[in-house]
């Protein structure tokens, strides 16, 4: 089947009940999104599906069919995203794992909503789990990464 | 790869060659490889300075690659151990690259002679390592610029990544090459606290911009031609046993490539995670479930409960505590109790094999590099030195990757060997958390009796749990006299306890058959809760204000007082708080580090709220006091993750709990504000990665106490319930 992953349209062989996250990471070598619980608990495997943020674990492949997909790899060219700058700038990350699924979290809020609440930061970014405890830090990257994207 | 773990410069100008940096030339001592330095230091057993080149490379592009010798899990020690080396190398900050060393003798902690990340020993136990390793390649340096300008070395000057002479000015890069003919000085002079420029300054992370791209590579991120993904069928319960398997389903399914049994249960290797899911899912087992096919939890607590009543092994003793009994003015009792905890680490365990006639290789987020080696080796019947371990990052460790029965690396070599082709076993959620090695669940009984002023006279404790050194190489190390130190660790040698004129604190370590392990903050996750609860309970008996009877108690104990003052300071103790906010505190000592925490919360029915967490921290030398804040707010997380959901339980041998709807984490919104106050100090350095969880627990639950009257003696919290 065909996909559209960062702007790219690419072939691959699934069969249309193999989740997305294991499309990206097995068949496409995208290994930025990350596989942490399978149930759409954690939020580790956010990606953007038509710039929505979605559960890539439990999003069967054939439900995107026609629709575009965007990874942690294609949300900038550099990796300097506002959202990817305002968390290097707020040292927001311990061990890493979760924060390609915080930062798509935090680039879809900001899309839909450039200068976001606390409430409405605490609202999208409740789905992403952290082990690490980076969450006061997380906040304060969304904010940073408000003012970087409106400046 | 030639099939060996050597570090010397030939390897380092093997691996560099055609890559996209150029040429590398890494410092070295001639005439020996990395390994036999180490094994030759090994064998005088007085190493008098760390052999730089298996530290640190200088390119002639200027970068500076530091190799570290543990592993990167979170807790900072990306940055901390660079900073370590550029406060003495003098170097350029913006030049430094990192990497994680191999598995080889040469990367053994200073402290326990293993390659290895755990106990919050990084940056104390690399504290002199890392700094010689600067000044030693610095002195190269120098040595090597005033060769070449026939002058004295001693009229030289090194800043910024230069030697410099005058006008005469060489960068390091261009002077590696020339610096690793000379022979390394004998001995170097270390700065003093005074000259630190980088030591006690905050820096930012150096791991960030990977991480926050996605290119940071995991253990479950390897990926190479004819790798294949494997899932292993485990027991339900521990040491059960395959009996019999059918495959035939699995066999047949797209993708699957081979199913096989290993010790540890049925593996089933696929062309990746999906189908290797399906297949697992397809077979069809019988176990021979085995004896913890009994465990229960409600029966395992009675049985506790039922030993904390008996006399235990002795850990702690002084006075006559039957006798000072009698004595008090009055008399307090009770029981705490702490259950199973997963560490849940956000990267499920994996690990990736690729076993070859002659070699073992291993990519995998280790804590236990050489002991992990020495358990693939024998599998694969190799020798250490023909087993690669390539460390990547690890998505979480928290003990749980620091397995002295190396479960998960174990497990994938014998994959890779009955599958005869390489893989990555990959855990499911469900899998980590049912696959074991918890926290132990842990019951205290104690009794005090207090004199006329409310101050203990008679301490009377009995603490009930697994033993997780027992059955391990550290057992005789750890275990005196029955006690494994790691059980009452924060009790025994608890300050309180130690004020108490006659004190008895005894220890059950029954075997149920659960595996067990450190998990962050070990011994004190548990003990801290009960001491700083139980002293609260001192306090409120003899109606004394809860911070000032803890000064009373430790009033021989400065750094405790240091950082409860401090915390109370910053967080106002004693000024009023919005309508409905109480206040709870709770200080600790582990890890060489002392902590006290200030925690302001809300009741609303059955819902507690934290606000806000005051930490005052005494970390001894802190080097870098941001990577501090971040472990207190991190640690702070861990421990209320815990105090409000965390339980693993036990029916007809299975564990209750699977994955992350019903074993619950703090999220984004609960988060409280967290501030951290570090007291300047020039004690040697302490732990910063575990300290942090163990006050939390008891903050809150003391804080509820004041909000509701109500003490909570379990964990976790329930507010519906009270002991």
């Amino acid at each position: 089947m065909k996909l559209k992953v960062n702007g790219e349209e690419r072939e691959v062989a699934a069969p249309p009940d193999m989740p997305l996250l294991w499309v990206l990471r097995d068949l496409l070598g995208l290994t930025g999104t990350k596989y942490g619980c399978g149930m759409a608990q954690c939020g580790a495997c956010t990606v953007h599906l038509d710039g929505q943020a979605v559960r890539s674990c439990v999003l069967p492949v054939g439900a995107v069919a026609g629709k575009s997909v965007t990874t942690i790899e294609g949300l900038s060219s550099d990796g300097l995203h506002p959202v990817q700058r305002a968390w290097i700038e707020t040292d927001v990350v311990q061990c890493g794992y979760c924060q390609p699924g915080q930062i798509m979290a935090a680039a879809a809020l900001l899309k839909a909503k450039k200068k976001p609440s606390d409430a409405d930061i605490d609202a999208a970014l409740s789905a992403n789990l952290c082990r690490c405890g980076t969450y006061q830090r997380i906040r304060a990257a969304v904010r940073r990464a408000s003012e970087l994207a409106g400046a | 790869m030639d099939g060996t773990t050597d570090v010397s410069r030939r390897n380092f100008l093997k691996a560099s060659v055609g890559s996209a940096a150029g040429l590398i030339i890494g410092f070295y001592l001639p005439g020996h490889s990395t390994l036999a330095v180490a094994q030759e230091s090994a064998a005088s057993k007085a190493p008098k300075l760390p052999p730089p080149n298996a530290f640190l490379r200088i390119a002639p592009d200027e970068s500076i690659t530091v190799l570290l010798a543990h592993s990167e899990m979170g807790q900072g020690i990306w940055t901390t151990l660079p900073i370590l080396i550029a406060e003495e190398l003098e170097c350029d900050w913006s030049k430094i690259r990192v990497e994680h060393a191999p598995a080889a003798p040469v990367y053994a902690h200073t402290a326990f002679g293993m390659q290895m990340t755990g106990g919050s020993t990084t940056t104390w136990s690399e504290f002199d390592r890392y700094r010689q390793v600067g000044a030693l390649a610095r002195e190269m340096l120098i040595q090597a610029a005033a060769k070449q300008w026939g002058v004295d070395p001693s009229s030289c000057r090194a800043a910024n990544g230069f030697v410099t002479h005058g006008s005469e000015k060489l960068s390091y890069g261009k002077l590696a090459a020339a610096a690793q003919d000379l022979p390394p000085p004998a001995s170097v002079k270390l700065k003093t606290a005074k000259e630190w420029k980088r030591i006690g300054k905050p820096t930012k992370r150096l791991d960030s911009p990977e991480k926050v791209a996605g290119r940071a590579q995991f253990g479950m991120d390897v990926r190479f031609p004819g790798l294949m993904t494997a899932l292993v069928a485990r027991s339900p319960v521990f040491g059960g046993k395959v009996k019999s398997f059918n495959a035939e389903k699995a066999k047949a399914l797209p993708g699957v490539k081979a199913v096989v049994q290993v010790p540890s249960g049925v593996a089933v290797v696929a062309e990746h995670f999906w189908a290797a899911k399906l297949g697992r899912d397809a077979l069809q087992i019988d176990w021979e479930l085995g004896p913890a096919a009994a465990l229960d939890t409600p029966r395992m607590k009675e049985e506790y409960r039922a030993l904390s009543r008996s006399p235990g092994a002795k850990a702690a003793a002084a006075g006559d505590v039957e006798a000072a009994m009698p004595k008090a003015s009055s008399k307090l009792e009770a029981e705490y109790e702490l259950p199973y905890l997963a560490h849940a680490t956000m990267e499920p365990l994996n690990c990736t094999v690729r076993l070859t006639a002659d070699q073992c290789e291993i990519w995998t987020g280790t804590q236990f590099q050489t002991p992990d080696q020495a358990a693939a080796a024998k599998i694969a019947g190799l020798d250490p030195k023909q087993v690669t371990i390539h460390t990547t990052f690890l998505g979480g460790g928290f003990g749980r990757r620091a397995n002295p029965a190396d479960d998960f690396v174990r497990e994938a070599v014998e994959v890779a060997k009955a599958a005869k082709m390489p893989v990555k076993v990959v855990w499911t959620r469900e899998d980590d958390m049912r696959g074991g090695y918890y926290r132990p669940m842990w019951l205290h009984r104690l009794s005090a009796g207090l004199d006329a002023k409310g101050m203990p006279l008679a301490w009377r404790q009995t603490i009930v749990g697994q033993s997780i050194i027992d059955g391990t190489p550290f057992a005789p190390m750890m275990i005196k006299d029955g006690v494994d130190a790691a059980s009452v660790e924060g009790a025994a040698d608890s300050p309180y306890v130690k004020a108490t004129p006659s004190h008895r604190v005894e220890l059950h370590s029954p075997k149920p058959g659960i595996p067990v392990l450190w998990w962050r903050s070990v011994g004190h996750s548990h003990t801290a809760f009960v001491m700083e609860s139980f002293i609260d309970e001192l306090a409120s008996a003899s109606k004394q204000d809860p911070l000032e009877y803890r000064r009373r108690l430790l009033k021989n104990h400065p750094r405790h007082l240091g950082v409860l003052n401090l915390a109370a300071q910053k967080a106002g103790w004693g000024n009023p708080l919005p309508k409905g906010h109480f206040r709870g505190i709770a200080v600790h000592e582990c890890f060489g580090s002392f902590i006290a925490q200030v925690a302001e919360v809300s009741v609303e029915g059955s819902q507690v709220r934290i606000h806000r967490v005051v930490c005052g921290v005494d970390c001894g030398v802190c080097v870098n006091p941001a990577a501090v804040a971040a472990q207190m707010e991190g640690a702070v997380v861990y421990g209320l993750s815990a105090a409000l959901y965390g339980e693993l339980s036990f029916k007809e041998g299975r564990v209750q709990q699977s994955n992350f709807h019903d074993y619950p984490l703090l999220r984004l919104y609960e988060m409280p504000r967290v501030e951290t106050h570090i007291v300047q100090s020039s004690e040697k350095p302490g732990g910063i990665g575990e300290p942090g969880v163990a006050p939390i627990a008891p903050a809150v639950a003391n804080a509820i106490f004041a909000a509701t009257r109500k003490r909570l003696r379990r964990l976790p919290m329930r507010l519906g319930e009270s002991a």
